[in-house]
């Protein structure tokens, strides 16, 4: 599974972060930046609940 | 009082009181049976569809041909009176009644300062805040106390002028006025004095730190619009008002309601006080299921389009019940079990699409050191009334509780 981020739709809402901050980070203008595209069997069910949680819809899943 | 017809509910009126006095009005629960989008007329004049389940609630909210712009034709304004809403229209737009690009223009600049990062650094402070307001609820003889004036006002009311940068000297002006703004014991004139009052001192307060800018909110603001081009000095006055209202009695309730909440379901209590890591999904739980802000996030159609088995037209005004979403048992089972262990990320008490509450995670940050500090350093603490004589804003836009009498 890889994990891709718009920062066009991104709105700073944190969610991401909250969520798996492992996968998920913010620069400091509070835009999403991905620590890691590809989130491991350990973050992966919180990085796919991170993307649900995305109110811009600016998270989503790209299978492989 | 109200008569359903083939999906429509005639005459509900918005907002509606509610039940017990935590659960949903009734008609939230037959509305959302009948259809996750059905149409409702209000009483105050017109129809607006109304949208009740929790994924119609998320479509709706995230979907660009839905207009937040107050001022548009068709906008269900329920909770207005004809005055605030005149002086609504005469106003510059505020962001949270801009679409589209407009919206990120406004919005974009600011969201730096609300980062999880950026918020971590403030938890000490706030910290110091809420500390020292228990330790004058701890050092005072007077029981019972009315936890609203003693706690839940003057946190986020400090909180915010940490944020604004408002200077420690003018810090009882300010926390006088704002609670004068939001209490029920000031006359409609009081209000309207303070309201002015503060709108003039945040005026005072972008102009004095565009002189002296410092390294804070206002004063980064200030260097990315002079590195920009052109300072907006009404546009920062704004946005000062907006994260004032925005973050001041929403809070406040939540606090309140939060404490009322776990005061009346020790068993949830228990858990957060053995297992503090516990407490910031107890804080998600009580923002569900309280959802103080209902109705609030309303849109206006600017396409034809069909959502949720709905035909919306252009033009048609459309309420979101983030409260009935939010008690949705589709994505909520059991929704009126209060249930800290359940995992309600999901809720939408902060709204969802673009517009999303900007200061989501300083409220989260704010209740979870509140909830954690009050019940540690009192852990005797109990309603000094029963729960039903407690006085609810069933009457207010933002619900929560006029007076909350507690003992220990």
């Amino acid at each position: 599974m890889r994990i891709k981020a718009d920062t066009d739709l991104c709105v700073g809402s944190g969610q991401c972060t909250l969520t798996e901050p492992t996968v998920f980070d913010q620069d400091d203008d509070g835009l999403v930046t991905l620590l890691t595209d590809h989130p491991d069997d350990q973050s992966a069910a919180q990085a796919r609940h991170a993307v649900t949680l995305c109110p811009s819809r600016a998270l989503s899943i790209v299978q492989e | 009082m109200t008569k359903s017809v083939a999906g429509e509910l005639a005459g509900l009126e918005l907002p509606v009181e509610r039940g017990c006095p935590f659960a949903p009005p009734a008609a939230y629960e037959r509305l959302r049976e009948q259809a996750p989008i059905s149409k409702v007329r209000l009483t105050s004049g017109g129809q607006a569809w109304w949208v009740s389940g929790h994924e119609e609630a998320r479509t709706v909210l995230a979907d660009p041909r839905f207009s937040s712009d107050r001022r548009k034709d068709g906008f269900p304004l329920f909770n207005l009176d004809a005055a605030t809403l005149r002086q609504l229209r005469s106003q510059p737009q505020l962001m949270i009644g801009m679409d589209g690009g407009e919206h990120a223009a406004a919005r974009r600049p600011v969201i730096g300062e609300f980062t999880i990062k950026r918020l971590a650094a403030l938890r000490p402070r706030i910290q110091d805040i809420v500390d020292h307001f228990i330790d004058a609820l701890l050092a005072t003889d007077q029981r019972p106390v009315d936890l609203v004036q003693a706690l839940s006002l003057p946190v986020p009311s400090l909180v915010i002028c940490e944020l604004l940068g408002v200077p420690y000297t003018d810090h009882d002006f300010f926390q006088s006025r704002t609670t004068m703004m939001v209490s029920r014991t000031s006359s409609p004139q009081e209000r309207r004095q303070a309201f002015t009052e503060v709108r003039a001192y945040l005026d005072d307060l972008v102009t004095r730190k565009e002189a002296e800018p410092g390294d804070d909110l206002f004063g980064r603001q200030i260097a990315r619009q002079r590195q920009n081009g052109a300072l907006d000095h009404a546009g920062l006055v704004s946005l000062a008002f907006l994260l004032l209202t925005a973050g001041h009695e929403t809070t406040a309730n939540m606090i309140s309601l939060g404490v009322v909440g776990l005061l009346t379901h020790p068993e949830q209590l228990a858990l957060i006080k053995t297992d503090p890591g516990r407490t910031p999904m107890a804080v998600e739980e009580l923002l569900r299921y309280f959802t103080i802000a209902d109705g609030v996030t309303s849109r206006v159609a600017t396409e034809d389009m069909e959502i949720g088995g709905a035909s919306i037209r252009a033009g048609e005004g459309v309420i979101v019940s983030a409260l009935s979403a939010n008690w949705d048992p589709a994505a909520f089972k059991d929704p009126a079990d209060l249930d800290v262990d359940r995992g309600a990320r999901h809720h939408l008490a902060f709204g969802f699409g673009p517009h999303q509450c900007l200061g989501q995670n300083l409220a989260r940050m704010e209740l979870q050191i509140v909830f954690d500090t009050l019940f540690r350093r009192i852990p005797a603490l109990r309603l000094a009334v029963p729960v039903d004589d407690l006085p609810f804003k069933n009457d207010a836009v933002i619900y929560g509780a006029h007076e909350l009498p507690v003992t220990w």
